[in-house]
Parts: structure tokens; C-alpha cells; sequence
């Protein structure tokens, strides 16, 4: 059976901060909350529009060196964008590949950016990155208390 | 073989041409071309920025981490590494396989050889080849497949879907799989995930079949231009099986010459360093391998799909061993000389892949529970398996406390290294040579590339990487014109 909500982190774990994606999932899972599937992977990739299969809301979850800190939280849309040509899509690329491939417009989707600084191989996450994290979850505890069609968005 | 174009006379005379990154393919690769003022290609690399330092990152852990820990190394073929870890771990602990043990790995490893293959083919390379080299930016993209040719692109994702499925159940887990160890693997198949996926494979099957229709019909449209482009001889090295048969998961190294003249035949991976050195250049950090009876100006060589099926002598599946033939008869075999023709044999490999999944899930060894074997204990061992990409060795030495003291791997990539700057060299002469470089000028050396389909980098990205900048520097260093793409895939001069 297929649960409503989702949360998918991605990311390396053993590359510093690119951690914070699987790390929060890993916290996430943990709490063992009803209705709540995780899912992880190094990167997103086309394959992943199918696991937004009749969800009724989605929590993508990624690191960013863009994002202020601690983190940004936005609904985000489908679009086109030049990740379609990469080993590594965007959000917003696999919500346009759902739309393309189903016809019809994916389920509410938000995109929560961690704050992350450094990504070395063979580095832990460092102790801002750890921070902002905690900031996040206390965030998305929030977002998966939401009402069906609810807005939460931090930006 | 040594291109002319590695390294000119008088580079300080010319303008740079930059293209940085390389996109679609994973990691950071920068080209840069330097032109005299006439327009001509004087010189042609193809850079790699970043240093990994894999070894480092394996080095002083306990072995038993070592094929799990490896996967972190690259987000695109986790399984390759897990299983060339397992396979040099097999021989520190002294194991022999029991069949149930490498059916399963097997399974995993085409499951891995499936997804790889689709998502290269129907998403990162079929833009270029449905829509043209140099055609509009905004349509050669995978929206532009979806939206033209709609069922082809959701074949693409479901093959790919299947075979993430293969390894999640061979592996534990969709991501960062424990299912190989060292002496076996620890998860056997149930009856119940057997049929599940038995429940869709000949589809999966014949999906690939539609795949090697697809990439044989572009070659008869574009015969002359597919044939030519960036073409160039090259000697090959792949494992092959002891009866000579394709076999990605296990055998001996065969060599090849451009003219098809044997050099080693059935060698004992365990002591590859005898057959193959590995040589440095000063302007990247990606190492140039090189079989060491023809020394390293000479004797670079070519890895992956185009190499593997042309160097068996059979593959040992009717659907793509017919594919095999036709293949190499078709045109007088000048496509299995040709770069673009990599494609093409990535997908009579997508078809054995899927072919040798459903041969394994009706194999009564499949859903058997004994897993595991140990023997005597060694200090070294070497694992090397047929990537997706190619050649994949893993190469350690453990001490008596169990810990990993030395490591070395060299990746698909890295073995295709000058086979890839052959490549855009060729492709530059051909068509830069005395024009203006244009956008669509300047993805033709992404084409040639993308054939190799490398790996540069690992796993690391961030939201809003990935921009493509190309600039025209003149002699003095000033930049004479700079192509930017940005991030929605528009380009700005």
C-alpha cells in the first residue's frame, strides 16, 4: 500500500555535508511516524517521478550550498531546467518528468534545503551543518503535522 | 597512436576554448581547445579537475567494511564497486563461491548493467541522436524525447525502474546495499521476490529488443555521419569467459590490437599489473593506462560495450548473440569500429543484461540459502568485473589485524581516458576546424564524449551546480567571448 506522504533525501553519506539529506531521512524513519515512507539515494534520477505515485504530499530533502542558513523550505513546481542532461536531476526535473509521463500534475511538493558547507570524501559532516539539520526536523515536524493541502513554506 | 593534437607546437600563439563542466556526464570534466587565428584546432584535452583520493578513503579500514563502504565512492554505479570489492575480498578470505552465492551476484550485476544501460541510452544520449548533434538546445533534452516520442521515454524509466528493483533485492536495499560480503552474500532471494520479478522481465526484454531496433535504425538514417564521427582505431581489453563468451561478472583479460591481433588471452586478473602500467601527464589528474607490451605512447587502449562485444567470441544469449552478428556484419562492421557505435553495442548489453536476469530467475540455485564460503586466509587480493562503463579493478592488501593497508583502484573511465581525448580530437578536427564555435558546434565534443558514457566524479552535488561556461581566450589571455549556460538550460553570450 502506498502511504501519503513521503520523504526523499538524497545525497552521499560519506561526503561532509552531502550527508544532511540521508541523515535527516535516517531521523525521520526513525520515529517511526504512521502514514510516513522515507527513501533515500545518492541523486535523483527519472526513475524516482515514479515514487510520487499517489502520495498526498511529498518532502524532498537535499543539501545546498545555496540555501541560507539553516535551511529553505519552498512548494516547488515542475520545470524544465538543464538537469534533464545530468546523472543528477533536480526536484523540480522529476516532477516534470511525472507530469510528462502521466499526464497529469504531481501530487504537492516541497523542497527543504539544508545548509551545508563542505563535501570531501571520507569527511563527517561538520558541526553547522549538524545544526542546521536539527533546525530542519524541527521544521518538517511541523510540515507532516500539516493539514492535506496546507502551506508551509521558509524561505 | 598518439594524437597530434595533445600537444601543440607553440600554445602560447593560440586562443583556449573551455568547455567546463562537460554535461551528461557524471562529475567534472573540462575540454579545452586551443585555436590559431584562423580558426584551426591546434590542440585538443580533455581535463579531469578534481582529485578523489579513493585509495586514502579505504586505507586503514577493516576489510569486512570495505564493499559497502565502497559504493560511496560513486553515486552512478554503487553495485559495480560493491561487487568488485566482494570479488577482492573473496580471495583475502580464501572463499569459493557456492552457486546460489555468484547467481546472486550475478542477478545484482545485471540488474546494475540494466539500469546503467537505459538511463544512458534513453535519457542522456537519445536527445542528441533523435534530434541531431547541433540541433536546438531547448528540444535536445530528455522533455524534448518525452514530448516527441513519449512511449519510448516511459520504456526508458521503467527499464530502468526494473533494474534498481533487481538490486533491491538482491542488495538489501534500493541504496548503500549490503548484500555482498566477502565469501558470499548474506541475503538469499525468496520464492515470492523471484516471481515478482519474474512477473515482468520478458517484458523488460522485449523493450530491449525495441532498444537495439531503435539505435540500428538511426545508424541506417545516418550511416555516413554516424560511421565517421570522432572515429578512430584503438586496441581493446575486456573480460571474456573461459569458452570465450561475453561474461561481465567474471573471467580473463583479453587484448586485442586495433587490427584484431591477440595479445594476452585468458590472463589471471589477480597479477594485472604485469599486463598494464598506468602513465601521468602533467595537465590532469586522471591517469592514462597503457598494456605494457607496447609501452605508453602506443599502447592505450579502449574499455566498455563497443570493446566487450566485439572481443568475445559469442554471447551466451540467443536475443542479443543474433544482435552480436548483425552488428558486426552490418556495413561491412565499420560501426563496431565507430565511436557512436558504443551505443549501439550498450544495447545489445542491455539485452543480455535483461536476457541473463530472466535465465537466472528461472534457475532453481537462485532462491537457495547456501550463501556463504570461507578458506584460507591471504593478504592480497584483486577483484575486477565489466562495469557498465568497463573494465573495474579493486586491488588490496590487508595486514594480519584485519585493516586495509593498501588499495588501488582503476575505474571504467580512467582506462578510457585517451581513448575519450582521441575521440574529441578527432571530433574537433572534423568539425571546429575553421569555423565559429557555436553551441551546437561545441556539444559535438560533448557527443563524442557521452559515447564513453564516463564516470568523472562520485557522488557530491548541491543544488544549482552544473552550469556550462565556454570561453574563447586570446593569445595574450584576454577572453575574446565567453558562452554561458545557465541553469534553466538557456545559454547567454
Amino acid at each position: 500500500m502506498t502511504l501519503p506522504l513521503l520523504v526523499f533525501g538524497w545525497g552521499n553519506p560519506s561526503r561532509g555535508d552531502d550527508a544532511l539529506g540521508p541523515l535527516f531521512v535516517e531521523r525521520i524513519e526513525a520515529g517511526k511516524l504512521p502514514g510516513v515512507e522515507c527513501l533515500t539515494d545518492f541523486q535523483l534520477q527519472v526513475e524516482h517521478a515514479l515514487d510520487l505515485h499517489g502520495r498526498q504530499r511529498v518532502l524532498f530533502v537535499d543539501a545546498s550550498l545555496e540555501a541560507a542558513a539553516p535551511f529553505v523550505a519552498a512548494r516547488i513546481a515542475p520545470a524544465k531546467d538543464a538537469s534533464f542532461t545530468t546523472h543528477a536531476m533536480t526536484p523540480q526535473a522529476v516532477l516534470q518528468v511525472y507530469r510528462d509521463l502521466e499526464d497529469e500534475d504531481p501530487p504537492p511538493c516541497w523542497l527543504l534545503a539544508i545548509r551545508g558547507e563542505r563535501f570531501e570524501l571520507g569527511e563527517a559532516p561538520g558541526a553547522e551543518a549538524r545544526q542546521n539539520l536539527e533546525a530542519a526536523l524541527a521544521w518538517a515536524m511541523q510540515w507532516l503535522a500539516m493539514p492535506a493541502g496546507g502551506s508551509d513554506d521558509r524561505s | 597512436m598518439t594524437s597530434e593534437l595533445e600537444t601543440a607546437a607553440h600554445p602560447e600563439n593560440l586562443r583556449r576554448v573551455a568547455i567546463e563542466p562537460v554535461s551528461r556526464v557524471e562529475g567534472h570534466g573540462k575540454v579545452t581547445i586551443l585555436l590559431d587565428d584562423d580558426n584551426k584546432v591546434r590542440q585538443v584535452r580533455l581535463h579531469i579537475v578534481e582529485f578523489r583520493g579513493f585509495e586514502r578513503f579505504i586505507q586503514g579500514r577493516p576489510y569486512w567494511e570495505v564493499p559497502v563502504m565502497v559504493q560511496r565512492l560513486c553515486g552512478i554505479c554503487p553495485v559495480s564497486h560493491h561487487l568488485a570489492a566482494s570479488k577482492a575480498l573473496d580471495m583475502i578470505v580464501g572463499a569459493k563461491l557456492t552457486p546460489t552465492a555468484e547467481k546472486l551476484r550475478r542477478l545484482m550485476h545485471y540488474g546494475q548493467i540494466l539500469q546503467s544501460h537505459a538511463l544512458h541510452f534513453f535519457h542522456l544520449a537519445s536527445p542528441d541522436l533523435l534530434f541531431g548533434f547541433g540541433s536546438d538546445v531547448a528540444a535536445r533534452n530528455i522533455v524534448g524525447v518525452v514530448a516527441a516520442l513519449p512511449e519510448v521515454a516511459k520504456k526508458g524509466v521503467l527499464l530502468r525502474k526494473y533494474g534498481q528493483e533487481v538490486i533491491r533485492h538482491t542488495a538489501g536495499k534500493r541504496v548503500h546495499g549490503t548484500g555482498s560480503v566477502p565469501g558470499g552474500v548474506n541475503k538469499a532471494l525468496t520464492i515470492e521476490e523471484r516471481d515478482l520479478l519474474l512477473k515482468d522481465i520478458y517484458q523488460m526484454v522485449a523493450w530491449s529488443r525495441e532498444a537495439v531496433a531503435i539505435i540500428r535504425g538511426l545508424f541506417e538514417q545516418n550511416l555516413a555521419e554516424y560511421n565517421a564521427f570522432g572515429r578512430f582505431d584503438a586496441h581493446g581489453m575486456s573480460l571474456v569467459a573461459a569458452s570465450g563468451a561475453m561474461d561481465l561478472y567474471h573471467g580473463g583479460l583479453r587484448a586485442r590490437t586495433a587490427d584484431g591481433k591477440t595479445l594476452f588471452d585468458h590472463f589471471d586478473y589477480s597479477r594485472y599489473w604485469d599486463v598494464v602500467a598506468e602513465d601521468v601527464k602533467p595537465w590532469s589528474y586522471m591517469k592514462f593506462p597503457f598494456l605494457k607490451s607496447l609501452g605508453a605512447d602506443a599502447g592505450w587502449y579502449r574499455v566498455g560495450p563497443l570493446t566487450r562485444v566485439a572481443n568475445c567470441d559469442f554471447i551466451p544469449t540467443p536475443l542479443a548473440e543474433h544482435e552480436r552478428k548483425e552488428f558486426l556484419a552490418f556495413d561491412g562492421g565499420h560501426p563496431a569500429g565507430a565511436t557512436l557505435g558504443y551505443h549501439w553495442a550498450r544495447m545489445i548489453e542491455l539485452l543480455h543484461a535483461a536476457e541473463s536476469i530472466k535465465d537466472l530467475l528461472h534457475d532453481e540455485d537462485i532462491t537457495g540459502t547456501d550463501l556463504m564460503d570461507q578458506g584460507k586466509r591471504a593478504d592480497r587480493g584483486v577483484g575486477v568485473i565489466e562495469a557498465p562503463r568497463g573494465t573495474l579493478i579493486h586491488h588490496y592488501r590487508v595486514n594480519e589485524d584485519d585493516q586495509v593497508i593498501r588499495a588501488n583502484l582503476i575505474v571504467s573511465t580512467t582506462h578510457n581516458n585517451q581513448a575519450m581525448n582521441e575521440a574529441i580530437r578527432q571530433v574537433a578536427k572534423q568539425y571546429l576546424d575553421g569555423r565559429e564555435v557555436t553551441e551546437g558546434l561545441l556539444n559535438h565534443i560533448e557527443v563524442a564524449i557521452r559515447c564513453f558514457d564516463p564516470c568523472l566524479s562520485c557522488a557530491t552535488h548541491a543544488l544549482g551546480q552544473m552550469p556550462l561556461e565556454v570561453e574563447l581566450v586570446e593569445a595574450d589571455g584576454t577572453v575574446a567571448s565567453r558562452l554561458s549556460k545557465h541553469g534553466d538550460g538557456s545559454f547567454q553570450r
